[in-house]
């Protein structure tokens, strides 16, 4: 246990601690449900990566450009690294136990994810526009 | 952070070892974890040969064996002997379970013993749970109603909403799965824990309370439930084969279902 400095106060006094933050569902619940989404998604850029396997650059992109792949291609960006910035928000909760650090780590995640996010939406649009 | 390796006054040192009777036949030796707070000694490890035709078949018998005939400071709690109080909880052979419950027969080799993992130790085998017991106030574990009871009467549950109960009510409180939990491990001062957690869905499930959706506040936050990521060491270890898994799993399920 992290509990490690002597306190004055009553056991339920630290047990209750600041109380219940009244959120956590959400997290949990946009955690699976981007899982189970990520399903169908990694399947169609397999597919879509395999199918592309040899191929030239000409080619790549107009394959990229129809409509359907560009679009599972950006849900799969957007949907991979909002899973992935979720996942890692739940590993620095349990290993940092500093409060601090663990709130600019957090924050780092997600901007890192915003960022590089964005990016490969723009790149490919930018091909597929 | 999480640490990696044991501060200097945890590093468990080899400790006295105590041969069984001259003529013993069918000998075990216990090795058990030792530390008192009375000295400034690191934990050791003591070892005790115990003549198995001169003892009881649990590992509980071995341990009072050794208190009344070897070592009458080795410290332990017990109580019923029979797997209902839940005092004996103690990790032997590499799992957490009650000594009353666990044969002999069924260790290989020798037969290690060292208090829950990761809660402070009072001394040897006794565990401090304070924490742990004021979690467990803190999610209120009795009926709680604004409806009288009827007047000279018990409160009503038909038999299908009693067997909602089953496999929550046997918990003993051990404590076995708490501390077998990584989770808790390293986020138990705010994460509850699975048994405090069963507990909580005990009274959830419970048709005769009316403070569900309380429960239900009381529980929603990153930490006291959502650091179950299903690991699922609780249900393995369990001495009362109870799957404090599966509730927390119920009441994720619940906190998704009154979203609508």
């Amino acid at each position: 246990m992290t509990r490690q400095t002597k306190s004055m106060s009553t056991p339920l006094a630290q047990a209750r601690g600041l109380g219940s933050a009244k959120s956590g569902l959400n997290h949990w619940w946009h955690q699976r449900v981007s899982a189970v989404a990520m399903v169908g998604l990694v399947s169609w850029m397999v597919f879509l990566v395999l199918s592309l396997a040899g191929a030239d650059y000409e080619t790549a992109l107009n394959v990229v450009s129809h409509p359907a792949h560009a679009a599972v291609v950006v849900l799969f960006i957007a949907v991979g690294l909002w899973h992935a910035s979720l996942g890692l928000q739940v590993v620095l909760e349990d290993y940092v136990a500093n409060e601090g650090v663990r709130l600019i780590a957090i924050l780092a995640v997600k901007m890192a994810a915003s960022v590089i996010a964005v990016l490969s939406i723009l790149s490919v649009l930018k091909v597929a526009l | 952070m999480a640490q990696f390796t044991l501060p200097r006054n945890s590093k468990v040192t080899k400790g006295t070892h105590h041969p069984a009777k001259d003529g013993a036949q069918n000998t075990r030796t216990f090795t058990i974890y030792r530390w008192s707070p009375e000295d400034d000694k690191n934990p050791r490890l003591d070892s005790f040969e115990i003549d198995l035709d001169e003892c009881g078949p649990m590992v509980l018998d071995a341990l009072i064996k050794i208190k009344n005939e070897m070592d009458s400071s080795l410290t332990f709690r017990r109580s019923c002997r029979e797997g209902i109080c839940g005092s004996c909880s103690m990790n032997i052979d590499g799992s957490n379970t009650l000594a009353c419950l666990k044969s002999i027969d069924e260790v290989k080799g020798d037969v290690n013993i060292y208090p829950l993992p990761h809660m402070p130790v009072v001394k040897d085998l006794v565990p401090d749970l304070t924490h742990a017991y004021a979690q467990l106030t803190s999610v209120e574990p009795w009926l709680k109603t604004e409806t009288p009871a009827p007047e000279g009467r018990e409160r009503k549950q038909s038999p299908e909403e009693r067997e909602k109960i089953d496999g929550l009510w046997e918990c003993v409180l051990c404590f076995s799965c708490t501390t077998s939990c990584p989770s808790y491990w390293w986020n138990g001062d705010r994460y509850l824990g699975p048994a405090v957690l069963l507990q909580a869905y005990r009274w959830i499930a419970d048709s005769r309370d009316e403070y569900k959706g309380e429960r239900l506040d009381a529980l929603e936050d990153p930490f006291r439930l959502y650091r179950c990521h299903t690991i699922m060491n609780c249900a393995k270890t369990c001495p009362k084969g109870l799957n404090p898994g599966k509730a927390i799993g119920e009441i994720k399920k619940l906190m998704v279902q009154r979203q609508g």
